[in-house]
Order: C-alpha cells, then sequence, then structure tokens
C-alpha cells in the first residue's frame, strides 16, 4: 500500500503549536490594524529597533525562566521558586559588583555572573533534594524558596536597592550583537542548546518517560531522581540567568520586585506552548512561542489603548480563551454551538 | 432472631452449624440480579441470599463479577432488572448512604479511614454526640470505648488510628461500620493486609458480630480462611451465579472447580506439548538461588533455585503470591527477610535498577499502569530500558536504534510495523510484544513474566508463548506466571505452586495435569504441606 503523504494543511493543522501560532499571529494583526507601521524595523547605528525586536527582548526573561520550567513540568512537577531565584540571582551579582575593587571592570562583571550561577546551581539542587529524595510534592517543597527566597535576596542586598556602575554588565540586557540585542540572542542560544541536550541525548526521552509513567519509569530502571534533580538545578539556573538579565536592564538589584510573579509568566508560556501540567511530552519551541504571546498581549494591550484598569482582567480573558481554543473538546463543543442555530434554520 | 450458640464453636477448623436455610428468613434477598455497563453485562440473574447470624462467602475470580454484586447491594450501582429485598420487602438503594441507613455497612480492602484523627473520631465521625453545639468528647470517647468493648477490642479511643498497625486500623472501620446498628455487614478483602495473629483477631470480632445476628459477607482469595470462617458460600463465575452451597458440605477441591469452572476431564485432554528437551538442570549452578526470601505482609518465606535454559512455572490463584515472589525477584519490592543469588554472587535487590544490572528482567502483569508510556512511541518504549541502563548521556546511535527495533518489531510481528506511532495506537498483544522487546533488548539471563498473556487475542498468546519455549532453549532462564494451567503447564519444565502467599509445592513437570495442579491449590494434596503444619 503505497503511503499516502498528508497535505501540507493537514499537516500544519494536526501540528500542536498551529494554535499558539495562531495566536501570536492573531495578536499581530490586531496590532497592525492600531498601528499600520508595527512591524516597521529601522538600523540605527548598527542596532536593529523596532516593535518586534523589543516585543522579543523583553520577553527574553520569561523564555529563559520557561525552558527550565518546561523540563520540570514534563516530569510532572512544578518550580514556584523561580522568580524568587532570579532576585537571589541579581542580587548575588549586584552586591559583588559594589564590593568589589575595580567595579566596572569586565572581569568583575563575568566573576558576578559566575558567583551568581553557582548560587543558582545549590538552590537547584535544595529543590530536587525537596522533591527527589524527601518526596515532598513539588509545589509545596518549591513553595518554600518562592518565599523564603526574596528573604535570602533581601539579606544579600541588606534591604537596599543595590544600583551598579558596569557598563559590562548590563550589556546583557541593554547589549547588541549583529545588530540584534545581547538577551535576544543568549535567550534563543539557550533554546537551541536546551533542545539539544534534551534531543540529542536522551535526557528529553527519559525525562518525559519519568512523566507519563513513574512507576514504569522506575521498573524500567530509569534513575528517576537524578533526572529529577537536573531538572530542578536547570531550572534555577535558567531563573538565575534571567535573574542577572532583569537586575543588568535597570542596572540594579531590588530583592522585593526582581522577578516578581515571573513564575506564574512562566507556567503560562508552558502552558500556551502546549506542554502539559500534567507532565510527559514537552515541547520547547512551543514554550518559545508562548512566551512571545504572552508578551506580545502585554504590549497589545497598551498599543490598542486599553485601560490600565482592564489590563489584567483583559489579559485574563485572552489567556483563558488561548487554553480554551488549544483543547480539542472544547473546540468540539464550540464548533457543535454555532453549528445547531445553522441547522434549525435550514430545517426551519 | 440470634445464633448464639454458634459463637461457642471452637475456631479452627470446623465450621460451625449454619442455620438451617429452610428456618431463618434472610435478612436481604438479592433476586435474578443483572447489571452491564455500556453494554458489557457484569452480572446476569444472580440471586444471594443472606441470614442473620451467618458469614457468608462470596467466591468467585477476579472479574467474577463479586464486588459488582456488593455495589450492587450498597446502591452504589444501579440494578438492571432483579430484585432487592430486606426482611422480605423491596428496596431501592441510589445510594451507599440509603443502604447504610437501612442497616448496611461496607469495609473495603482498603482501610478508608483519617490516620491523623484519633479512633474515637473516626467512629463517629459525622455523627459526634453534641453538646453546646460543639463536640462532646468526653461522650464521645465514652461511646467509642463501649463499641470497642463489646467487640472485645482493647483500643484506646482517643489514641491517633494513624499509631496502630494496619489491622487494628481495619478493626475500627469494623467497629465504625457496625456501630451504626448494622445487620448486614460486608467485608471485602479485609485480610489481604493481615498476618496469621491477626485474621484470627478480626475473626474473632467477625464470630461476635454473628452471634449477634449479624450477616455478614467475606470477600477474600484465601481458600483455607474462607473454610475457616463462613456457614454458606455463593460462588460466581463470569458474571454468573455457580451456585450456593453450605461450606460443611464442599470440600476446597469443589470450590476450586466451581470457580474455574472447567470441567476437569476436557481440561486433562490438553496434554503438554512436547516442549524438546526439558528439565535442562545439568548445569550444577542454579543461576538464580533464592533462600527464605520473604516480605513482611506480602509474602512468606520461599526457596526457589533458577537454572539456565530453565522454565519456571509460577501457578496458583490470584492472591496466592505469585506476582508477590516476582517482585521480589526483581528489586520491584525489596524482600525484608533471605537471601538471593545470581551465580553464586550474594546480592540485594533493592530496587529494579540493581535486578537489572544483574541482567534480570521482569514484565509487569499490569501492562497499563506499569509497563506502557501511553503518548511516547513504539521505538522509545523498546529502546527504553536499555537507554536507562546506559544512562542519559549516552543516547543509542541513531544507527544502532533502528537496527534493534527493525529486528525486534520483525522478530515479534509487531502491528502496525511503524515503529513511529504512539504506543497507545496499538492493541494489548501487541504492546505486550513491545514489552517483551523491552526487556529482550537489555539481553538478560532470568526473565520474570507476569501474566504476559492475560488479555491478548489468541495469535499473540501463541506467538508469545512460541517465544518463552524459543528463549529458554537458547538458555534463558524463564519464570512465568500465569492464571491459565495449560498455559504453564505447557510452558514449565518446573512447576511451582503457590497459596496464601508462601511457596506449597514444586515438582518436575513430568506430565502433571491440570487436575493435580488443581488439587495441589485446593491443599488435597501437597507434598510441603505436611512440613508447614
Amino acid at each position: 500500500m503505497p503511503e499516502q503523504r498528508p497535505s501540507l494543511v493537514r499537516r500544519i493543522s494536526a501540528s500542536p503549536l498551529v494554535w499558539p501560532v495562531g495566536s501570536v499571529l492573531a495578536l499581530i494583526v490586531i496590532n497592525l490594524i492600531a498601528h499600520s507601521d508595527f512591524l516597521n524595523v529601522r538600523l540605527v547605528h548598527g542596532q536593529m529597533y523596532g516593535n518586534v525586536i523589543d516585543i522579543a527582548r523583553n520577553s527574553a526573561p520569561v523564555l529563559l525562566v520557561a525552558l527550565g520550567m518546561t523540563l520540570v513540568i514534563a516530569t510532572r512537577g512544578i518550580d514556584l521558586s523561580v522568580g524568587a531565584i532570579a532576585a537571589i540571582a541579581g542580587a548575588v551579582a549586584c552586591v559583588f559588583i559594589t564590593d568589589a575593587p575595580a567595579q566596572s571592570a569586565v572581569g568583575t562583571a563575568i566573576e558576578a555572573c559566575f558567583l551568581a550561577m553557582a548560587v543558582c546551581v545549590v538552590l537547584g539542587l535544595w529543590n530536587g533534594f525537596l522533591v527527589s529524595v524527601l518526596g515532598i510534592q513539588p509545589i509545596i517543597a518549591t513553595l518554600v524558596l518562592m518565599t523564603g527566597g526574596r528573604g535570602v535576596a533581601m539579606l544579600i542586598t541588606s534591604a537596599q536597592i543595590t544600583t551598579i556602575h558596569n557598563s559590562n554588565y548590563e550589556f546583557i540586557s541593554d547589549g547588541f550583537v549583529f545588530t540584534l540585542p545581547f538577551a535576544i540572542l543568549l535567550a534563543l542560544g539557550l533554546w537551541a542548546l536546551t533542545g539539544l541536550i534534551a534531543r540529542r541525548t536522551a535526557l528529553g526521552l527519559l525525562i518525559e518517560a519519568v512523566g507519563i509513567n513513574p512507576e514504569a519509569s522506575r521498573l524500567a530502571g530509569v534513575r528517576a531522581r537524578t533526572i529529577i534533580w537536573t531538572v530542578y538545578v536547570f531550572s534555577a539556573l535558567c531563573a538565575g540567568l534571567a535573574g542577572l538579565m532583569i537586575s543588568a536592564n535597570t542596572a540594579a538589584a531590588d530583592a522585593n520586585s526582581n522577578g516578581l510573579w515571573i513564575e506564574l509568566d512562566a507556567i503560562l508560556a508552558v502552558v500556551i506552548g502546549g506542554t502539559s501540567l500534567a507532565g510527559g511530552r514537552f515541547s520547547l519551541t512551543g514554550t518559545m512561542i508562548g512566551a512571545l504571546f504572552i508578551q506580545t498581549l502585554k504590549t497589545t494591550i497598551t498599543a490598542i489603548g486599553i485601560s490600565p484598569d482592564y489590563n489584567y482582567l483583559f489579559k485574563a480573558i485572552v489567556v483563558i480563551a488561548v487554553c480554551l481554543v488549544q483543547s480539542p473538546k472544547a473546540r468540539a463543543r464550540l464548533v457543535g454551538l454555532l453549528r445547531i442555530p445553522r441547522k434549525q434554520a435550514v430545517t426551519a | 432472631m440470634k445464633q448464639v450458640e454458634l459463637s461457642k464453636q471452637p475456631a479452627a477448623g470446623d465450621p460451625s452449624q449454619p442455620p438451617a436455610a429452610g428456618t431463618a428468613t434472610p435478612i436481604v434477598e438479592m433476586t435474578d440480579i443483572s447489571i452491564a455497563f455500556s453494554g458489557v453485562p457484569a452480572l446476569s440473574q444472580v440471586s444471594l441470599r443472606l441470614f442473620p447470624g451467618e458469614v457468608h462467602a462470596l467466591m468467585g475470580e477476579n472479574g467474577a463479577g463479586k464486588s459488582t454484586m456488593i455495589k450492587a447491594l450498597t446502591g452504589v450501582y444501579a440494578i438492571d432488572s432483579g430484585r432487592v429485598a430486606l426482611d422480605g420487602a423491596e428496596r431501592h438503594f441510589h445510594s451507599p448512604a440509603d443502604s447504610q441507613a437501612a442497616g448496611i455497612s461496607t469495609v473495603y480492602q482498603e482501610v478508608n479511614l483519617c490516620t491523623n484523627l484519633t479512633v474515637a473520631e473516626n467512629m463517629m465521625l459525622g455523627r459526634e454526640p453534641r453538646r453546646f453545639g460543639g463536640i462532646d468528647r468526653r461522650a464521645m470517647n465514652q461511646q467509642a470505648r463501649e463499641i470497642l468493648e463489646r467487640l472485645g477490642l482493647d483500643v484506646n479511643p482517643s489514641s491517633p488510628l494513624g499509631a496502630h498497625p494496619i489491622a487494628i486500623q481495619q478493626l475500627v472501620a469494623i467497629a465504625r461500620a457496625v456501630s451504626v446498628d448494622a445487620r448486614v455487614l460486608i467485608l471485602d478483602e479485609p485480610t489481604s493486609s493481615l498476618d496469621a495473629d491477626e485474621v484470627e483477631k478480626l475473626f474473632d470480632v467477625m464470630r461476635t458480630l454473628r452471634a449477634h445476628g449479624v450477616a455478614i459477607v467475606f470477600v477474600s482469595h484465601f481458600l483455607d480462611q474462607v473454610f475457616q470462617i463462613s456457614d454458606r458460600m455463593t460462588v460466581l463465575r463470569n458474571g454468573k451465579l455457580v451456585g450456593e452451597v453450605m461450606t460443611q458440605e464442599t470440600s476446597q477441591l469443589d470450590v476450586v472447580k466451581m470457580m474455574i469452572g472447567r470441567e476437569l476431564e476436557v481440561l486433562e485432554k490438553l496434554e503438554r506439548e512436547s516442549s524438546g528437551e526439558t528439565g535442562r538442570g545439568s548445569a550444577d549452578q542454579p543461576l538464580l538461588k533464592v533462600l527464605g526470601l520473604g516480605r513482611k505482609g506480602s509474602l512468606e518465606a520461599v526457596d526457589l533455585d533458577l537454572y539456565e535454559g530453565e522454565v519456571i512455572g509460577l501457578a496458583g490463584l490470584l492472591g496466592s503470591g505469585r506476582t508477590e515472589l516476582a517482585r521480589l525477584l526483581f528489586g520491584a519490592d525489596a524482600a525484608d527477610r533471605g537471601e538471593l543469588a545470581v551465580r553464586a554472587e550474594t546480592t540485594r535487590l533493592r530496587t529494579p535498577r540493581h535486578a537489572i544490572k544483574r541482567k534480570i528482567a521482569f514484565a509487569s502483569e499490569n501492562r497499563r499502569a506499569e509497563g506502557v508510556f501511553d503518548d511516547l512511541t513504539v521505538a522509545d518504549n523498546m529502546l527504553l530500558a536499555l537507554q536507562a541502563a546506559r544512562g542519559w548521556l549516552r543516547p543509542i546511535p541513531i544507527g544502532m536504534r533502528n537496527r534493534i527495533v527493525k529486528e525486534y518489531v520483525e522478530a515479534l510481528d509487531i502491528r502496525p510495523p511503524d515503529p513511529n506511532v504512539p504506543m497507545r495506537n496499538l492493541s494489548g498483544g501487541n504492546q505486550q510484544k513491545v514489552l517483551l522487546a523491552r526487556w529482550l533488548i537489555t539481553q538478560p539471563e532470568i526473565l520474570i513474566l507476569d501474566e504476559p498473556t492475560r488479555g491478548i487475542d489468541v495469535g499473540a498468546k501463541a506467538q508469545i508463548q512460541q517465544l518463552v519455549a524459543d528463549l529458554s532453549r537458547r538458555g534463558l532462564a524463564v519464570v512465568f506466571i500465569s492464571a491459565e494451567l495449560e498455559e504453564v503447564l505447557r510452558l514449565s519444565d518446573r512447576l511451582v505452586v503457590m497459596r496464601d502467599r508462601r511457596k506449597i509445592d514444586e515438582r518436575p513437570n513430568d506430565d502433571v495435569k491440570v487436575s493435580d495442579v488443581l488439587e495441589i491449590i485446593a491443599g488435597a494434596q501437597s507434598s510441603e504441606e505436611a512440613g508447614h503444619a
């Protein structure tokens, strides 16, 4: 029997990414209606500027956090502590820079980043320990650091907003490489690297196995504990990078507000990207589109002039709509609702 | 009416004098009950009579309809046709609360009480004595104490339930059930997690209740216990009533026959296929040597030797300990006593990884929950154990992957032959083949197969049986578990019979007949029984 290759349209509509991508495109169309020059990009002094570039750059921290979150969620877990970890990473780096003898040196900035990352590894190990060794439910285990972590960041900064003067550090957020903002390249680079590690090694497969059926994984000899530990450390590293980016953006470490609520945006990005909160199959590309969607939505709300009073409500409604439209069941219902009146009209 | 004299009967062995069916009127009479789930009949025209002051055993293999019958009585399931009468009057129970209000209480296998509350709180939950709008703790503890004393239980009502062993928790659950003036008490597998002493304690309570005229429904896989405590039994098979008998007037063998239900003469015709050379016990050193391996509450100490190229068949009823033994041999559960040696090297199997490293493989009976990864592809499902053994840093190279997958898809005739479809798309038989492939790919020396042919179509079943025979010919040692005795006898070189969570017999498979095995299971003739008694 010759194998019939499904048509392009069929294949695209069967892809799980069709709804997230469609949602982003819909938002762009809305923006274009409001401002016809929405997609314009200018090149000024070898640096790209424009709405699209802004959206991509502003979504970078959420994307970073969401990459780690994707792997954690794939193991049936969740990491609520990423916002606090981001704050700690920023605090560690900024305090190190202000205390360094050569505050504005390149070396100082690099050392600060490495130190912050090392702290993040420890924080990730802590989360992984609570979840995989003590067997605490992930939502509770990471809640510990979510609340406690802000306190730690506060201690590190002595409850002050620590401002720094190191252009090399600020480069993480403001710098340009090959005409593109460095933040975008960093996030894209980590996205590619994560995909490479997950899919070129067996890590992705084993993560999915643990998420789909923990008991069957155990019986197949999967070292679930190591896998779970790995994803929480990875998540903490991603959150730390995002924390560096956020603090570089304001050239300051604010223990209270850096990375505040970013865990919710990250979870949202993962879910919109099509990875189920029940664990199992994950899509890093989906997560990237989810992060872009969230940022595009934020931009759209201001662009089409919705009053700030309705800002959050509007966002909530759109998010619910996108989640519903992704569910085949909800779609079927919706189609059913639309069809019934038409049928009646015909018979009448 | 009370059958007080019943409680005076000696505890061991002989069942008490049951009231003659003619003289007593049943409390509950279920007549011609039929229930179907989405068109598939679960019960057809089953009747059940429960007499006051009697322990009534509901017997049948898994899926025979015991729980459905219980749920029909307690109002969990709606009845399609048939009649439920309480004291002669027809009743319709629409929920467990309805039946409970009518005096029918149920205690399930799993204790579903709150371990963080006290014994008294658990017993009086939902009907606590009140005082000034609050709970009157003193009255509550007092009432609980009285109920416990009536049952002969020495338990402090104000102690937390979780501080007591499962057996006591179970008894508290029963105390709660009967404290609502229960006239009918349903005990669904109450002894499955109890040891011998604890079972005796439970039976004492049951005898007390029986003496008070309570009708008790007892569901258990343990034949000995059923014969020890019950007065009357109803046997079900495939959702149909096989018969109601007085315990005193029947034998264990008869009941096993009723439960399994095929005529023995027919079974004996299914002679064992000559599987070439059998009993390759020529190697002087067993591949796997097990001494006194056991685990509290799951398996009593078992000795077992397994040689290269040998198939050991594990026979026994469900709950006899066959699966429990398999799980200990693979480290799926950790043994808490005994020794295990692979190639004369003593070892402890604390996790499946330890076993896999020693070239042991185990295909669980519970394919869905413990084997299959629905959303992963057939290829990934197949290669998972090998990949797990290699670790995540050493992915299986693509060429090797394709070669292995192709080889096993062809060798095991897996359909559809496309290894990139999700596992969920495959039929049960093909999923089972994929799981077998998963383990064969790890090149094990010892293969433990728990019910590898359950629920799969005849064609796949024959293929799997053929595969097992081929593998043993190639030197693999196989432990083969199946509820189908014909299949066990056809494949195995040596036969081990389990019953009541221990090994009761082991013999070479020299023309052993299904009827022989049934007799061993029923306890009529067993070589090791004498040693244990």
